[in-house]
């Protein structure tokens, strides 16, 4: 049986790297109301993830710094965009389905469409090496909001 | 240092993929990460099957025929591993009760970090000597035997040009040494570290000399005896052997002394309700049915390398580690870290692509079935010290060849341009 890659061409495809080369979220934001810190040790990957939740109880905004691998910095670009506007309940449920996605366990393509960009990502479960550096902006996330997004 | 066309010539090909039955069926792999783990030729996978078909029995307890075989294959074994790392008396004859069989490199360092401590009186206000250089293997064990004790770590540091210098051997190494533990070769940066000039300081000192070999018993002609060390740990599985059999050697009047590391089974003379005398060296420190295909297999690996010969699969390496190195400075947007003279690089070569993490790297080298490491490799303290959060990490042994490092360098060129959309 010969031995074939697993790295799917099409992760590192334009509009992933988009997101790494240009990303909307990556500053310091001013006035958050949470900031929560997330480490993958194994890695060297450290993100600091800020919200802002307004009065109407929504997330007014969300950015991210730090450094680590294109997928985990994608990734949090990816989630900050999708989470704006969101309710934290919105965003954990978010949260919870794209963990589920990169662990092999959602592949309905109507599902992962909430996901919008963040669907981009789904080949990370044939990445298991991988699958740590997607998850850390959503692991971070729903530490920040009060579960840590396991069962 | 570059390669003359001569030399170029010499590895344009690998006459020895052939032999390695995942090479020989998967033409299209680039395997560069043979610091991690060698591939077996077919000869140790045979062996292993050999044995099992052939001579399966639980060594050392059986009186019938079968048994005695199993154990035969065990001690020749031992006695082709100790000659090969030259292991032997004044008239040439090998000390096969001087090496010992563990699980990996990892536990042989572990036993005589259990063991060698309390042999020595280790105790606050003594020192252990280690290097920044060292292997997690050949660091933590050490951190933990520091803080059980009170005597205090103490790192060996390169200078600027990845050598350890004689001022700071002796600057390091003074009477309150009592163990040194150096890793022969950097996983990291590929250096050879000058461990007979160490062991000697170590000696003049009172100090035992433990050598971390993982990197280089599967690379290098060892010679126990000019490197001037007491113990020499490292694993079959970096040599062309089976995962999961590692090797200690030791000069036996110190395995003697050392007291036992696991007890139980094979290990003991005799037993009392309230006591225990210990068996002889090497069974003192096998407690516990050993793996005798894997011992046996190992000493196939060890026949398949001497086919060739250390000194010229070294000087095959070599060429291979310069041809890389040379590779990788054409390439503006690479930084080796390391000596740029890639002679000096036994198998293992780090880098990193400017502004790029070393997993996405690796990954989009995946995509053309490169495989190369990517991270820490299991020395966290040396990385620090360097600066680095992580590298790339590539290395050859024998089987590989030109095309393999010609693959690499394309991978990279490709790596660069999905990020920067062009070359």
């Amino acid at each position: 049986m010969a031995v074939s890659s697993a790295t799917p061409a099409s992760l590192y495809n334009p509009q992933f790297m988009d997101h790494v080369n240009n990303p909307d979220y990556n500053y310091q934001m001013e006035d958050p109301t949470h900031v929560h810190e997330g480490v993958n040790p194994s890695c060297g990957d450290e993100l600091t993830f800020s919200i802002r939740i307004g009065d109407d109880g929504t997330i007014e905004e969300a950015a991210y710094q730090g450094h680590g691998c294109a997928i985990s910095q994608a990734s949090a670009d990816m989630m900050s965009d999708l989470v704006t506007d969101r309710t934290p309940e919105e965003a954990l449920e978010l949260c919870d389905l794209f963990m589920r996605m990169v662990k092999g366990e959602v592949t309905d393509p109507t599902e992962l469409e909430q996901l919008e960009d963040a669907a981009l990502l789904k080949d990370i479960a044939h990445m298991p090496a991988r699958v740590k550096c997607a998850e850390l902006a959503w692991r971070t996330l729903s530490e920040m909001l009060g579960t840590d997004g396991e069962e | 240092m570059s390669l003359t066309a001569e030399e170029l010539r010499e590895i344009e090909q690998s006459p020895f993929k052939q032999d390695f039955p995942l090479l020989a069926q998967n033409p299209d792999l680039t395997f560069l990460d043979s610091a991690a783990t060698a591939q077996r030729p077919a000869m140790v996978l045979d062996a292993e099957r050999r044995f099992y078909e052939t001579m399966n029995a639980n060594p050392l307890r059986g009186l019938y025929h079968l048994s005695v075989e199993a154990t035969s294959s065990i001690e020749d074994a031992r006695a082709h591993i100790a000659r090969f790392i030259c292991a032997v008396d004044e008239k040439g004859k090998p000390q096969a009760d001087e090496i010992v069989f563990t699980r990996n490199a990892s536990e042989s360092l572990n036993l005589v970090a259990h063991t060698l401590p309390q042999t020595v009186g280790l105790g606050p206000g003594d020192e252990v000597v280690i290097s920044i250089m060292e292997h997690h293997s050949n660091l933590i064990p050490w951190q933990q035997v520091c803080r059980a004790t009170g005597a205090t770590l103490v790192y060996l540091r390169p200078n600027d040009d990845y050598v350890i210098t004689q001022d700071e051997i002796e600057a390091k190494i003074g009477p309150a040494a009592k163990i040194v533990s150096v890793t022969h070769v950097s996983n990291v940066l590929g250096v050879e570290n000058p461990i007979a000039a160490i062991a000697e300081r170590a000696h003049a000192m009172g100090a035992t000399m433990v050598v971390d070999g993982a990197q280089s018993v599967p690379h290098l002609p060892v010679d126990v005896r000019a490197l001037g060390c007491d113990l020499l740990a490292f694993s079959a599985h970096k040599l062309g052997g089976p995962m999961g059999i590692g090797v200690l050697w030791g000069k036996k009047s110190l395995l003697n002394a050392l007291p036992p590391f696991l007890t139980g089974g094979e290990m003991i003379d005799s037993v009392t309700e309230t006591d225990a005398v210990w068996a002889p060296v090497p069974a003192k420190f096998e407690a516990g049915t050993q793996d005798a295909a894997g011992s046996y297999a190992t000493d196939a690996a060890i026949t398949y390398l001497e086919q060739f010969g250390m000194e010229a699969l070294e000087r095959r390496e070599r060429q291979l580690a310069t041809y890389l190195t040379d590779s990788l400075a054409t390439l503006s947007f690479v930084q080796v870290i390391g000596p740029t003279d890639g002679s000096r690089h036994v198998g293992a070569v780090a880098f990193n692509v400017d502004g790029i993490h070393p997993h996405d790297v690796a990954s989009i080298l995946d995509m053309s079935n490169v495989c190369i490491r990517a991270g820490h490799h299991c020395a966290q303290p040396l990385l620090a010290w360097l600066g680095e959060r992580s590298t790339c990490r590539a290395s050859v042994a024998f089987y590989n060849d030109k095309a393999d490092i010609d693959r690499l360098v394309e991978g990279l060129n490709t790596v660069w341009s999905i990020f920067h959309g062009r070359i």
